[in-house]
């Protein structure tokens, strides 16, 4: 060892392993190397993951309909495919400007989104696309079911879900959970079918148009609510809160109100 | 032949002389809860071979500087960057089976037989021991969980990776499915019942009692 060795990795190497900055380096790199790995692993693997998500979704769509008491005798009549619109929320129609393959790009410009205050922010989203793309099946003039899609925060995060509704508009036909992040064996039941099992049958809103769906705290007592899941209370409130905020004004509203007109 | 080996022997030990699960007793959490169907079985059978195998190879490359004050620290990390790429390689191929697996898939950064080898193998032996070693015991995990996901699943729905075996009582077979094999409890009792066959025919393996029973007072 007579020169100073200048190679300052080399340097760190000898340094002993006790000592404070090699410590602190070692742990730098170490962390600096794996999240280096896991970034471009994420990056890289998520466009197959987003395919995988997105082949998901409409296969629970297809389940959901499926799954809907005389629902394929109906699609079978009507040529076996759901209709695909993009609805104006505002406004309560379809959208004129924006088709289906064009609503990405559309809810990339932060101006297609609207901000929620704190009165209507009730499903905790902080604010809403402009834009939803729904499915819907008719039945001469008239349509007669209803796929809606709905997100809302729940105890560990999102959940996405859509909710098929009878053509009054009002009598829930089934749900389908697409995504969550609930607790496993707790809130996370909300993907079971037996738990959605009590959803079709339920009713929306009472005689005077007040919303009324609610998850109960247990056992259902009422037209309006579907069974609570034990230990899962936040997660009750949650899809109760989504559920209502889609369903209400600031939500589909508008569309649920011209379908009933018959102007849909 | 004479240099190979120890190689082999590293490899063969774990399998049931030392085998993580049934003699050391570790990782059960997970051998139990995905040993319902032999397809998860597999997945984790194999994501946690390779882990083991990849994080044993580079602990052991840095083992000289790693600091001990944040020996384990750095040893967390480095196995749970490699189940997360893992993981996110499962969700891209294979997500029908990631989501079986949930939650496990990442609990392997605390699977005990990770953190085992890794802390009493690799941090003390040169790369290439190390991954053989931990190759070793991962194929030991993957031994017990492919026999009692075979079990399970056999017993359980009368099929294997998903084809139907036996042929079901309600399909006009003879087999009538046992619904307490996709349950918890069964993992126990086969679990136990294979700890127990392996130490009766190797009884080197039993532990000695920890206590010695009172001796049986006659009755007065």
């Amino acid at each position: 060892m007579a020169a100073r060795d200048w190679n300052p990795l080399r340097r760190l190497l000898a340094l002993p392993n006790e000592s404070r900055t090699k410590t602190i380096l070692v742990a730098f790199l170490v962390s600096a190397i794996s999240a280096a790995l896991v970034s471009g692993a994420t990056v890289w693997l998520r466009p197959i993951q987003a395919a995988n998500r997105a082949a998901e979704e409409q296969a629970r769509i297809a389940a959901l309909v499926q799954g809907i008491p005389g629902m394929s005798d109906l699609l079978e009549q009507s040529g076996g495919t759901l209709s695909t619109v993009v609805i104006d929320l505002d406004r309560g129609r379809a959208a004129a400007e924006v088709t289906p393959a064009t609503l990405e790009a559309a809810l990339a410009d932060p101006a297609n989104w609207t901000v929620l205050d704190a009165g209507q922010n009730i499903a905790g989203l902080g604010q809403r696309p402009n834009f939803v793309q729904v499915y819907l099946l008719r039945d001469g003039d008239t349509v007669s079911l209803l796929l809606l899609p709905l997100s809302g925060q729940g105890y560990g995060g999102r959940i996405d879900a859509i909710m098929a509704l009878r053509g009054d508009m009002n009598t829930i036909a089934g749900i389908a959970v697409t995504q969550h992040s609930e607790t496993p064996g707790l809130g996370a039941r909300i993907e079971e079918s037996s738990w959605r099992a009590s959803f079709p049958g339920t009713e929306l809103r009472d005689a005077s148009g007040e919303l009324r769906f609610r998850v109960a705290r247990g056992p259902a007592s009422g037209v309006h609510e579907v069974d609570g899941i034990t230990g899962a209370t936040r997660t009750g409130r949650g899809v109760t809160q989504m559920v209502r905020f889609w369903l209400g004004p600031d939500g589909y509203g508008p569309l649920l109100d011209a379908i009933e007109r018959g102007e849909f | 032949m004479v240099a190979r080996a120890p190689y082999w022997k590293t490899l063969t030990e774990p399998l049931i002389r030392q085998n993580p699960v049934t003699l050391q007793i570790l990782g059960l959490c997970s051998a139990l809860a995905v040993t319902t169907t032999l397809a998860t079985a597999l997945t984790m059978s194999v994501s946690l071979t390779i882990v083991v195998t990849l994080s044993c190879g580079i602990i052991s490359l840095i083992r000289r500087h790693i600091p001990d004050t944040i020996r384990m620290i750095v040893q967390i990390v480095i196995i749970a960057a490699m189940v997360i790429v893992i993981d996110q390689f499962l969700q891209a191929y294979f997500a029908e089976i990631s989501r079986a697996l949930s939650v496990y898939v990442w609990l392997i950064t605390t699977n005990c037989v990770v953190m085992a080898r890794t802390e009493t193998y690799a941090s003390h032996n040169p790369p290439l021991p190390s991954m053989v070693d931990g190759f070793g015991y991962g194929l030991g995990y993957s031994l017990i969980l492919m026999i009692l996901g075979g079990l399970r699943e056999l017993f359980g729905k009368g099929e294997l990776f998903g084809a139907q075996v036996l042929p079901l009582a309600d399909q006009g077979g003879w087999f009538t499915p046992l619904s307490l094999m996709l349950l918890a409890p069964s993992g126990f009792f086969l679990l136990g019942g294979m700890v127990w066959a392996i130490r009766s025919i190797r009884p080197e393996q039993a532990e000695a009692p920890e206590h010695t029973p009172p001796a049986r007072m006659e009755p007065a």
